[in-house]
């Protein structure tokens, strides 16, 4: 689809942040965004987006677990419109509480807006509100986010949760995901290896250092790190008086634009 | 129908690391208290309309199922507190 005729919906309600940081980066490679609050949303305006962003923050002030409201909030009353959505191949990508809230949904690690979650985003083993740099290894091209990106790239990015730890009910349930290369991001050393759990590396336990997967199809995401806020190379802290031209999450943007431009 | 008090309690399966109920532990232990292992869970009182206690707990399962409890970590227990604002025969032992 023609990149100009296409435009992304980022989503917002009460406690949601780095909204307007998704538009700017969207923009800059040229797809319009609009952002709407969950109650703008009428029967039919998700039909006319190619890719829907559940942004980082606190929705609803992380009461009962971080995500749950929101996420059966989309359960209630997004269920069919989103279940099209994603059905027809369309973008969704939930980055930190957005990917509390797709999980919640039951959306990821799941198919479906079934609203009861498959997996779990629990308080971070260091018992700490987790806001640094880290780094990521790429683990799989599954998804359309990470078609610009190789295999086993190393990538720099933020994070800020005090929820990150990414568990599932069974051994099975995590060889499942792994085989079936859902698993993009993991939290890794800065030569590039797996974490393999090491703090402050692995920043909140996460099973397998997984820090974003994707669903079966590939075209719904959540990652735990910031990449709108690692978009530009001024984003980036300077290393000995020196920052990078670009920054490293800008590569998940321009892999959706790509994937919409031959949608 | 009748108005009925739910105690819902939400906490942490057997075998789940507590970093909360960890670091709590170690404070009340630098407090100078003999304190082992702490849990900690959360506690919803819930007022509903329901026409028997059974049925009441039943709701209240279902609240846990469907939001209040992550079945991934999360295990749960009801209790039905009072019954239009009189307390049930096993809170009142």
């Amino acid at each position: 689809m023609e990149l100009k005729k296409s435009k992304a919906c980022v989503l917002r309600v009460g406690g949601t942040n780095c909204d307007l940081e998704v538009k700017v980066a969207l923009e800059e490679l040229g797809l319009k965004t609009d952002i709407l609050h969950m109650n703008q949303l009428a029967d039919g305006t998700l039909s006319n987006y190619q890719m829907l962003v559940f942004p980082g923050g606190f929705s609803y002030g992380d009461y009962v677990r971080a995500g749950a409201i929101w996420g059966k909030e989309i359960f209630t009353k997004l269920r069919k419109e989103l279940g099209k959505f994603t059905d027809d191949g369309k973008l969704v990508i939930g980055i930190c509480n957005g990917f509390q809230v797709l999980v919640e949904a039951g959306l990821l690690p799941g198919n479906s807006v079934a609203g009861v979650p498959t997996a779990s985003l629990a308080n971070n083993s260091s018992a700490k509100y987790e806001c640094r740099w880290i780094y990521l290894r790429v683990e799989s091209r599954q998804t359309p986010f990470a078609r610009t990106i190789k295999v086993w790239d190393t990538l720099w990015m933020p994070i800020g949760h005090g929820e990150g730890r990414f568990i599932l009910p069974s051994e099975e349930a995590l060889n499942e995901l792994v085989k079936e290369n859902q698993v993009i991001f993991r939290y890794a050393m800065p030569d590039g290896r797996p974490a393999d759990g090491r703090y402050p590396h692995n920043p909140n336990g996460a099973a397998y250092d997984i820090a974003g997967i994707c669903n079966k199809k590939g075209n719904v995401m959540g990652m735990m790190p910031h990449p709108e806020r690692a978009f530009f190379g001024w984003q980036t802290p300077s290393q000995r008086g020196k920052r990078k031209a670009r920054g490293d999450g800008r590569c998940v943007f321009e892999g959706a634009v790509e994937y919409i431009k031959k949608y | 129908m009748r108005t009925m008090k739910v105690r819902i309690e939400v906490r942490l399966k057997a075998g789940h690391f507590d970093p909360e109920g960890d670091v709590t532990s170690k404070s009340l232990r630098d407090l100078g208290f003999p304190a082992g292992e702490v849990k900690v869970g959360k506690v919803y009182t819930v007022d509903v309309n329901a026409g028997s206690r059974e049925a009441a707990e039943k709701l209240a399962q279902e609240m846990c199922r469907k939001l209040l409890a992550n079945p991934t970590k999360d295990d749960f227990s009801v209790e039905v507190l009072t019954v239009e604002g009189r307390a049930t025969q096993k809170d009142k032992r």
